[in-house]
């Protein structure tokens, strides 16, 4: 039997836009087996409950949701079958407390052995007075083989995280993360609040993702309610996307020349980022348009002026975009260290399922806002940029096919804004329900469920750096060390997004 | 020769410095901020830091959104340099210490080794109203708390997250805060 056939077997619980089916052990450990010979269906995600795991799987335009209980706080592993499974199974231990038998790896995660409780999500956490662990790490054997340890606080402005180089010579033999440092407790914040409360934390799960990760929440909580944004509603979320998609680009863009020691098109893209923020705070009256998403609709309707100052805004980077684009490229010192640099190669990227421009520089087409269409983007699809060779370059240039792409999708939206109200009330009920947006840095989901009163029973916010982040480990294999903040800055992954 | 000519920086570069600058005027600063700041920093160190700071940002646990605005401080519209204001890679070289972040149990270490390889005198500014005392995220079992859960705290620029033009109000303050008293007396 396939996985998909295995998963049918299940029973549907309520759930939307697609049940979940809800599996015993054995359906669960039998379809962890499928999905070893059948390597179709893409692990998007993997989190758990105090009570049950839960998987969702993505084939085609189709997502599936699975769950399983796992009363004794064990369950069969998916890490044999998808290395995108070994992180989630690592985070799943160190909050739930459920082990994943037969795991690829289970040293611990986020936990870092200094929060007061191990497990602190379970059903009963449990007091945490041990001496605080030295972490591990994996190890390399070979004649002059040696360790860079760096972080977790780095040289640049950027967020903390460890990073554990074994270099022979000048070239990275191995590159370990470990992150975690970050680790805020958001989805044990978000327990028992209502809909609205939680939001303002999702808000905060990575700021510079914060209309993406808001909207895809929004969409969750409406989903499980069973309520529409309006259509007004809904264009602007998308217009405070793409403004969100054009800052972050530009910035990436800048800031992957300022690496190559190239600072021309780093203060040009700054320059225009800040006419970008600026403009954003004129038009929702916040520069990274935080808390502009609310379940329900948007917390403010576009200001007045606010359609011709983006305009304005936009129009500055078009004109600039031919200049800057022709200087990135006819620079031979610049494309030295872009390209060819940190290679993701695209079976590699097909594995783990990765989205955003790491994925779509490597040959995998995936952007949720044309593979799982969700207005407005059903009726403006975008255009999805792909490339095959999955280098430094491969991904600037994915973003700058982006820009352009946003600058159209922006003036089409801002041509034809519906009119109407901005925000439903939301019934006060339970249900369960998913969102998924295609954020900057690609596809943010979202996975809620809410109690009879309303408030918010279980939660997890999956941002698309989970399935990255393994990727840059692979990208910087062979590379030079002084290479390495090229590839992540190219990579740009979330620190916070992950450490939740 | 038209494609040639736009893949050079030089006429790019030669038509900027034609052109007005594009860089916003120094934001003003509290009178009251600058007179605790200054009451706070010792005569001497005053003499040793002069006009000029280095800054390490240290992210204790934030959600990047601070990290965004401070980076903006260095485009060429706020143009942080300008006032003597840098930042610097390591904590051996800085003046002060700008952290973000509701104070993660998972940084609290890091910050505390930052702020041992940080030489005296020396600021702390926390940014951001997480940094202030934790914030939305004060009662969660991953959190001390605000900054000074760990460190004393100089000044404090709140803000979800402050401008780039709030931040500059206060790093500015405490620019003003460590001139040297004027030798012709009026103060």
């Amino acid at each position: 039997m396939s996985a998909l056939d295995l998963l049918r077997t299940g029973s549907p619980q309520e759930c939307r836009p697609v049940p979940r089916m809800l599996l015993t052990r054995p359906q669960w450990g039998a379809l962890a087996e499928a999905l070893v010979a059948d390597t179709g269906p893409e692990l998007m995600a993997l989190w758990a409950d105090p009570a049950s795991v839960y998987l969702l799987l993505r084939e085609g335009a189709t997502l599936h949701l699975v769950s399983c209980p796992a009363p004794d706080g064990r369950y069969p592993a998916l890490s044999p079958a998808r290395p995108g499974a070994v992180r989630f199974e690592r985070m799943i231990r160190d909050l739930w407390g459920h082990v994943a038998e037969g795991a690829v790896d289970l040293r611990p995660w986020l936990d870092h052995g200094r929060w007061p409780v191990a497990a602190p999500l379970a059903a009963k956490p449990e007091a945490n007075g041990a001496a605080v662990p030295q972490p591990e790490f994996l190890t390399v054997e070979g004649e002059g083989v040696h360790q860079i340890p760096v972080g977790p606080v780095h040289a640049g402005i950027i967020e903390p995280g460890h990073f554990r180089f074994h270099v022979q010579g000048e070239t990275v033999v191995r590159l370990e993360q470990r992150l975690g440092y970050v680790h805020k407790g958001h989805i044990g914040l978000m327990l028992g609040k209502p809909a609205q409360v939680a939001a303002t934390l999702i808000a905060r799960l990575s700021g510079d993702s914060t209309v993406a990760h808001g909207w895809a929440f929004a969409q969750a909580v409406e989903q499980a309610l069973e309520v529409s944004p309006s259509p007004r509603a809904t264009a602007l979320r998308a217009v405070m996307a793409e403004l969100e998609r054009l800052h972050n680009h530009l910035n990436d863009w800048g800031f992957v020349c300022n690496d190559a020691a190239f600072a021309w098109p780093h203060a040009q893209c700054g320059a225009l980022r800040e006419g970008v923020l600026r403009t954003c705070a004129a038009a929702f009256g916040h520069r990274l348009m935080m808390d502009r998403v609310v379940p329900g609709g948007v917390a403010a309707d576009l200001a007045p002026e606010g359609t011709a100052a983006i305009l304005a805004a936009l129009d500055a980077v078009e004109a600039a975009m031919p200049g800057l684009l022709a200087v990135y490229e006819g620079h031979a010192s610049l494309q030295d260290r872009v390209v060819g640099t940190g290679r993701v190669a695209p079976e590699l990227a097909a594995r783990f399922a990765a989205g955003g421009h790491v994925g779509r520089a490597a040959g995998r087409g995936f952007d949720a806002r044309a593979a799982l269409p969700y207005p407005p983007y059903d009726a403006l699809p975008p255009e999805v940029p792909v490339l095959a060779e999955g280098d430094v370059d491969a991904r600037v240039r994915i973003r700058i096919a982006e820009i352009g792409e946003s600058l159209r999708l922006l003036r089409a939206l801002l041509a034809d804004l519906p009119e109407g109200a901005v925000q439903v009330p939301l019934p006060r009920r339970g249900g369960e329900g998913i969102g998924v947006v295609e954020g900057f840095r690609g596809d943010c989901l979202h996975w809620v469920a809410l109690d009879e009163a309303g408030l918010v029973r279980a939660a997890f916010p999956r941002d698309p750096s989970w399935l990255q982040w393994p990727l840059l480990e692979a990208a910087i294999e062979g590379n030079i060390v002084a290479d390495f903040p090229l590839c992540n800055k190219s990579f740009n992954c979330s620190y916070s997004g992950v450490d939740l | 020769m038209m494609q040639a000519l736009q893949r050079m920086l030089w006429p790019k570069l030669a038509r900027q410095l034609l052109g007005r600058p594009v860089t916003d005027p120094a934001p003003a600063v509290s009178a009251e901020v600058v007179a605790q700041l200054a009451a706070r920093l010792e005569e001497g160190a005053q003499a040793r830091l002069g006009r000029s700071l280095a800054i390490r940002q240290v992210d204790a646990g934030s959600c990047n959104a601070c990290e965004l605005e401070i980076n903006a401080l260095g485009n060429i519209v706020y143009d942080l340099e300008r006032f003597g204001l840098r930042f610097v890679a390591s904590p051996r070289h800085a003046d002060v210490l700008l952290v973000t972040g509701p104070l993660t149990r998972n940084m609290k270490e890091a910050l505390l080794r930052t702020r041992e390889c940080t030489p005296e005198p020396c600021w702390v500014v926390a940014v951001g109203g997480c940094a202030v005392d934790g914030g939305l995220f004060k009662d969660s079992y991953g959190v001390e708390g605000g900054v000074s859960a760990a460190l004393p705290v100089d000044l404090v620029i709140p803000g979800c997250p402050p401008t780039p033009t709030q931040l500059l109000e206060g790093l500015l303050a405490l620019l003003e805060a460590q001139a040297p008293p004027r030798r012709d007396g009026a103060a």
